[in-house]
């Protein structure tokens, strides 16, 4: 069986999709025995859902840099 | 006895995101919310006299950005107040009677809630990202809420892969501990 490290590294990639599907049954067999992977890969999957619920936005880098020196042409 | 003070080099790393949100969620335009935060940053420069210190940081640039969003409405009032309402039920003889009721019932009262709850969730979740270490923070927000893939975050930020999984690992850790009392 795989350790508990492993795999909430694998929820963590298939939070993102990025896991693959051998990873994924044996991340399965993992949860079926551990309650505590079981419980964290519950809250972890939920956070994706809350997230994506969210819908956030990001002011984009340059608009943030372009932001900040204006502020500075300001403070001056 | 006022213990908080302004430090208006760090506003932008600290807060263009949360206020961004704020805004966005007002005026639904990417564009006029940028515009609104950048002002709101000007107008708190310009009255940082008269901060009391009473308040914290980010509550001070809030409550001007309320003011800012309230000033957009108002610009625009004047078409909005032209805004059409339509109530179709002119050529319907055969729903007579019935348009009272469901005129009562409003249809998007349900979505309203939801959009409100959306939207705290969005400042919860926000506030929590921005507590983050700062590398945490950036690995996070440029996976989960910029969607970028991990070979092009591990290129610009010069780490590895396992390194991004740690730190998306740490930082989801972080925000379920953080949303765990209210989201949960």
């Amino acid at each position: 069986m795989i350790s508990c490290e492993k795999a909430a590294d694998i929820c963590n990639k298939s939070q993102y999709n990025e896991a693959t599907t051998w990873q994924i049954v044996r991340f399965k067999l993992h949860i079926l025995l551990c309650k505590t992977c079981a419980v964290f890969t519950k809250k972890n999957t939920k956070l994706t859902h809350l997230c994506d619920q969210a819908n956030l936005q990001q002011l984009q880098k340059e608009d943030k840099e372009a932001m900040k020196a204006a502020l500075k042409k300001e403070l001056q | 006895m006022p213990t908080n003070e302004l430090h208006p080099n760090t506003w932008i790393d600290k807060y263009a995101d949360y206020l961004f949100n704020y805004a966005i969620t007002r005026v639904s335009d990417a564009e006029i919310a940028k515009d609104l935060v950048q002002e709101t940053f000007f107008a708190g420069l310009k009255s940082a006299k008269n901060y009391k210190g009473e308040a914290a940081e980010r509550t001070w640039l809030i409550a001007i950005l309320k003011r800012k969003v309230i000033d957009h409405y108002r610009k625009i009032n004047s078409k909005k107040g032209k805004a059409e309402i339509r109530m179709g039920y002119a050529n319907m003889e055969d729903a007579e009677g019935d348009w009272l009721e469901e005129k009562v019932a409003d249809p998007f009262s349900q979505s309203g809630e939801q959009s409100i709850e959306n939207e705290e969730l969005g400042l919860a979740l926000q506030d929590c990202i921005s507590k983050l270490p700062s590398k945490q923070k950036l690995v996070f927000t440029m996976k989960t809420i910029q969607g970028m893939n991990t070979e092009d975050i591990c290129n610009e930020l010069g780490i590895n892969a396992s390194n991004l999984w740690v730190m998306i690992h740490r930082s989801r850790t972080a925000l379920m501990g953080c949303l765990n009392q209210n989201w949960f």
